[in-house]
């Protein structure tokens, strides 16, 4: 049997269209056409989209570049917040990867995905029970089963961070659904009766730095260490913020 | 300015390119190639080679993949009428090319774009979304179904449930 012989895939008339085509089928391809007037059709139409697109947009790679892209400004600004021991788990994550860096950098993208869509369900749950005035937390902090109830339901040993350095004292918590698993919240509140949250839930991802981001009055800090992804959610005061970050990060490391 | 950034910069273009079309607003899409150029520079000590290109439509791609379900996480009221999803058109405007990519699902529109606008390979389409080839085929068919639907029919394809 000959090239000219073998059926025309579907497969390979996007192909033609794309000049992604095998030299050697192009002229099997091209007879099909001339004997299939519907595929020729759809194969002209396929172009005459390509076409559209093409002239719609390739118009964009002429325009002058942004001030806001040049690499020289985005190098210049400061690094994002980052601390101490997750920088190192990125590394090893790429050694670790090996010749497989390719796989590792898309890795790193997701991740990235993950704990921003982590840091959502957080700040949700920050704001829906950070306004409860008789009610925001299931168990109080002072109770003994608060932390060996969550501990058993999220699947590892959890500590509840000393935030008195900050005048945050602990509320107590609560059993939350996220991502993948069940999540905690811990609260705490200030003599000011602000308040901060914590959660935390296991997260399938390597290390990633801490991020801050201010959403609309509710700030926030994620970051993701030994399986676990972590958000501090809070009013919109940065310093503060990532100060008592570092704190529960420490705190959570050490213990 | 070392070669990594320099590979770097001369990619600027064609992600603006990539990211106005799958965006369709052109902030929207600056955003999408800032964040994408400080996740690279970021990245510089630990690129390892590999293909610069693809590695950047791949966070490009998996950023704005991330944004749309942060999008689509917040509630939003949507008008009762069928509209395309690109509220900057007016009727007007009517059905043209912009319209039809407005309406596919995203993964097809991705990879549509890719290959008729950014000229990869379907292999590398393939590496890009992190699905095997057949993937991308049957996405590149389907975006392609839909869009002459959509152009012909002066409305979106029904998405056929596989």
């Amino acid at each position: 049997m000959s090239e000219r012989d073998i059926p025309v895939t579907e497969d390979e008339l996007h192909a033609y269209v794309d000049d992604q085509l095998p030299a050697e089928r192009r002229a099997a391809v091209e007879a099909w056409l001339a004997a299939h007037p519907d595929d020729a059709e759809r194969v002209r139409t396929w172009r005459t989209f390509g076409e559209q697109v093409r002239e719609r947009y390739g118009r964009v790679v002429d325009e002058p570049v942004p001030r806001r892209l040049d690499l020289d400004r985005l190098m210049a600004r400061r690094p994002r917040f980052m601390v101490f021991g997750a920088v190192a788990a990125v590394l090893l994550a790429f050694v670790m990867g090996g010749g497989a860096g390719w796989m590792a950098h898309t890795a790193v993208a997701t991740e990235m995905g993950a704990s921003e869509a982590l840091r959502d369900d957080a700040v949700i749950a920050h704001r829906l029970y950070t306004k409860e005035r008789r009610h925001p937390i299931e168990v109080a902090g002072n109770e003994d089963h608060l932390l060996p109830w969550l501990s058993r339901r999220v699947g590892t040993t959890l500590r509840a961070p000393d935030l008195t350095q900050f005048d945050f004292r602990l509320l107590g918590g609560r059993l939350l659904p996220g991502p993948t698993a069940p999540a905690a919240l811990f609260m705490y509140e200030n003599g000011a009766g602000e308040r901060v949250t914590l959660y935390c839930t296991p997260l399938k991802v390597a290390a990633t730095d801490m991020v801050y981001r201010d959403d609309e009055g509710t700030a926030s800090v994620v970051w993701a260490h030994d399986d676990f992804g972590w958000v501090v959610s809070g009013p919109a005061n940065a310093d503060m913020l990532k100060q008592v970050a570092a704190a529960a990060y420490a705190q959570l490391e050490t213990w | 300015m070392n070669a990594f950034r320099q590979s770097i910069e001369a990619l600027i273009p064609a992600l603006r390119r990539y990211a106005r079309a799958l965006t369709r607003d052109a902030d929207i899409a600056d955003d999408l190639v800032q964040d994408t150029l400080v996740r690279a520079l970021r990245a510089e000590r630990l690129f390892i080679g590999g293909d610069l290109r693809s590695w950047l439509y791949t966070i490009l791609t998996n950023l704005n993949r991330n944004r749309r379900r942060a999008l689509a996480r917040k509630p939003t009221i949507v008008a009762l009428v069928d509209s395309p999803t690109d509220a900057s058109g007016t009727e007007a405007e009517g059905r043209d090319i912009a319209h039809a990519l407005a309406a596919l699902v995203e993964d097809q529109r991705s990879a549509l774009l890719l290959v008729v606008l950014e000229g990869l390979s379907y292999r590398e389409v393939a590496d890009v979304q992190g699905v095997p080839i057949g993937t991308v085929m049957s996405r590149l068919a389907r975006a392609r179904a839909h869009v002459k639907a959509y152009l012909e029919e002066g409305r979106p394809a029904l998405r056929r449930v596989k």
